[in-house]
């Protein structure tokens, strides 16, 4: 995951790259953001740009399509996304109360990355896990029937990964 | 053919009408806020959106918006059944509770299309609160945007992205947060925007305004130490009178030259005047050209491209920065008429250019940016002070208590108000390359011309092209209007395809006499042709009609100028351009 601000060289080179297996195509717009924002993490503005010129055409009709669709986000993700599901029946199952809490413990709100670029915060709908309901997901990792007192220690899992990776070298 | 009923009203019409369409040839007027037509570039604007059109479809379940629905066979339309009267009041009333109640002080008041449909809706009491949608005011030198009073009817976006193909304006985000903007909500000074005003020329409501400059000129007016001059374009004449309730098509050349002493001015002049300079200096240089690449210099470049808009002048910058050696070199007619005054005529007057305050009436809000632009000024001191649009120019006479309709018809004042049926041309599509060959051909051939119209050059068609015998030279002339057009004409030059002498190109549709300065047009484009047929009656009203053939023109070359393309000439009245390409963001 590569978060900078500039267009790094990885950066241009991945998007000439991907703009050009579709074939510079301006109808594949909605696949290449998908592919960029996978590799990337997020669509920064010059990020867009870039694709603009490989696509010809304007910036604000990338721009148009980045905002139009949640999917899409232009703040890089913490290094482990936290996706909370507000499903039907996360919902009914206090889905909210944990994305409340999470909120909290967290400080920031959906959508927002913490200032260590560690945690961000995003809501669901639906993952397909609806037994486990309320589900959350950190990165590829899912939890099921979670409580808001197990939040704090979801949290503090990740927190100890990284406290390990800082000794270990 | 489609046979239905409307209203009780029994119609024909092909397949692939709109409900909407339908209703007009019976004489009902579906109220809509969004859709607009131009028939003249094949757009058509019915996103469907405002919802004030719908209407109700015997059979149907919800109501169909008039616009974006076909008619079938057997179709029976109600548009003014009790059901389709209260929707469309309480769709009115919703888009109302997010739309500022600053009519009074509005700058679109009276000329707005919300208001008007609020009037026509019997709207009196406003039953919805809820969310406001609160935005930044983007303050351009030339455009303002308060996307506060966007309505999101999409017009501005149609023509910024179908028309002009400049792909500022979008709509981003959703649902109610949607809103139309430049990329990132920058500003359009940091956007590719070319000023060409024609968003604001269709915005139904006060979301996009131009630049209010009338405070400027008042105080410019009241003060005594300054000599104030006026200079009007060749396409105010052909529109100002619309807004004193002329039908449009009324000249009101020496009516408006009356208005402008009344207000106060010292002297008022004529861009005409100075557009016989461009001609001057262009066709001195198409000439050059012309005659260096005949003789097979390399580093000649063809074709030649007018450079008066400035609106075609940003768009080239930004958008085609390969060709930015292409464009004629000669300054427009505005910013040649300024830099004239402020020092062949404040020399005979004996002031300083800072005593001198140069205003333009222009149909244009891209030349209050283009006044606006470093390389037009001496030392800080611009060569355009100040530039009215046609509309700002009709509230200052209102302000003023001038009615333009009881005036006398008077005369420009000498040396910079005389002018020749080229000049006033220069308004309208097509006028700018023939008032170039009514001088080119002259200079070139030595004879003189047989005839002064040239028909194959004039019209409203978007792309226009044309060989005129330059005395068995064929000279290969291509006219674009609209920037979409610019683009495909650009665009065939770059890959080969078409192969020109010289090319004249005018932002806005119609040229001049379409500017985003101009009285509403509300998508009229029949308003445009009758300023067209305006324009081209005062070019044969002239006694002179060759720009060349100008005597105050010929006077200020013996006694300043020296010749065409001279280092002062070069100093002067022409520029050079500067590549914006990708810069617009950083």
């Amino acid at each position: 995951m590569i978060i900078d601000t500039h267009l790094s060289e990885t950066a241009e080179v991945l998007i000439k790259s991907i703009c050009t297996r579709y074939k510079h195509d301006k109808h594949e717009l909605i696949n290449v953001l998908h592919e960029i924002q996978h590799h990337l993490g997020y669509l920064p503005e010059d990020v867009q740009q870039a694709i603009a010129n490989e696509l010809k055409i304007p910036v604000a009709k990338v721009y148009g399509v980045v905002t139009f669709y949640s999917f899409f986000t232009m703040t890089p993700k913490g290094k482990y996304n936290i996706s909370i599901c507000l499903g039907t029946a996360c919902y009914v199952r206090g889905g909210e109360l944990i994305l409340e809490e999470f909120k909290r413990r967290l400080n920031i709100g959906v959508g927002e990355t913490s200032a260590d670029g560690l945690f961000s915060l995003n809501s669901i709908r639906c993952v397909g896990a609806c037994g486990l309901a309320p589900v959350v997901t950190v990165g590829n990792k899912v939890y099921g029937r979670v409580t808001p007192q197990q939040v704090r220690r979801i949290i503090d899992e990740y927190i100890k990964i990284e406290e390990e990776l800082e000794i270990a070298p | 053919m489609i046979n239905l009923r409307i209203d009780n009203k029994t119609i024909s019409v092909p397949q692939g009408t709109t409900i909407l369409e339908a209703a007009t040839k019976v004489g009902i007027d579906i109220p809509t806020l969004c859709h607009m037509q131009l028939h003249d570039m094949n757009i058509e604007n019915k996103p469907g959106g405002c919802r004030i059109c719908v209407v109700e479809v015997e059979g149907r379940k919800n109501l169909a918006p008039a616009c974006c629905t076909e008619v079938a066979e057997g179709m029976i339309c109600r548009t003014n059944s009790v059901r389709v009267i209260n929707a469309r009041r309480t769709v009115m009333e919703l888009i109302l509770s997010d739309h500022p109640a600053e009519c009074l002080t509005c700058a679109k008041s009276g000329q707005c299309e919300l208001q008007n449909m609020a009037h026509r809706l019997g709207i009196r009491e406003l039953h919805y609160t809820g969310g406001q949608s609160s935005y930044r005011i983007d303050d351009s030198p030339a455009i303002i945007r308060d996307p506060n009073k966007c309505i999101m009817c999409r017009r501005c976006e149609m023509m910024c992205n179908e028309v002009q193909t400049v792909g500022v304006l979008t709509a981003v985000q959703r649902g109610f947060n949607s809103v139309v903007m430049p990329a990132f909500q920058h500003d359009l000074m940091h956007s590719e925007c070319t000023f060409c005003g024609q968003c604001l020329a269709v915005c139904p409501t006060g979301a996009l305004t131009e630049v209010d400059e009338t405070g400027a000129v008042i105080r410019a007016l009241a003060d005594p130490q300054k000599i104030v001059v006026v200079q009007t374009a060749p396409a105010v004449r052909a529109a100002l009178g619309e807004e004193f309730g002329n039908k449009p098509g009324t000249l009101v050349t020496g009516k408006m030259v009356a208005a402008l002493r009344r207000l106060g001015f010292d002297y008022v002049f004529d861009t005409d005047f100075a557009a016989d300079l461009t001609i001057m200096e262009e066709g001195t240089e198409l000439l050059r050209r012309l005659n260096g690449y005949l003789k097979g210099d390399k580093s000649v470049k063809l074709p030649i491209l007018t450079s008066c808009c400035p609106a075609w002048v940003n768009f080239f910058e930004h958008q085609f920065p390969d060709m930015l050696d292409i464009p004629s070199t000669a300054r427009s007619p505005q910013q040649m008429f300024g830099s004239i005054a402020k020092t062949y005529f404040a020399e005979k007057l004996g002031i300083n250019r800072k005593n001198m305050v140069v205003v333009s009436i222009m149909p244009c809000v891209a030349k209050k940016y283009e006044r606006g632009r470093k390389e037009f000024a001496v030392n800080g001191n611009p060569d355009v002070d100040i530039v009215l649009t046609t509309r700002e120019l009709a509230y200052f006479l209102k302000l003023f208590n001038v009615d333009l309709n009881s005036l006398p018809d008077e005369e420009f004042d000498q040396p910079l108000g005389e002018s020749t049926g080229a000049g006033v041309i220069f308004g309208t599509t097509g006028g700018v390359i023939e008032a170039a060959v009514r001088t080119a051909y002259e200079l070139h051939t030595g004879k003189e011309l047989p005839r002064l119209d040239f028909d194959e050059l004039r019209g409203m068609k978007g792309l226009r092209e044309a060989t005129i015998d330059f005395d068995g030279l064929p000279l290969r002339i291509g006219i674009a209007h609209g920037l979409g057009n610019a683009r495909k004409l650009l665009e065939d030059i770059q890959s080969g395809k078409s192969q020109y002498h010289a090319i004249e190109i005018m932002s806005c549709p119609g040229g001049c006499i379409g500017g985003g300065g101009q009285p509403y047009h509300h998508g009229k484009e029949e308003i445009l042709r009758k300023r067209q047929q305006a324009i081209y009656l005062e070019d044969e009203l002239k006694t002179i009609r060759k720009s060349h053939e100008n005597p105050y023109i010929q006077k200020l070359y013996a006694e300043f100028l020296e010749k065409p393309m001279s280092a002062k000439a070069h100093s002067l009245l022409h520029t050079k351009y500067f590549n914006k390409h990708n810069l617009a963001h950083k």
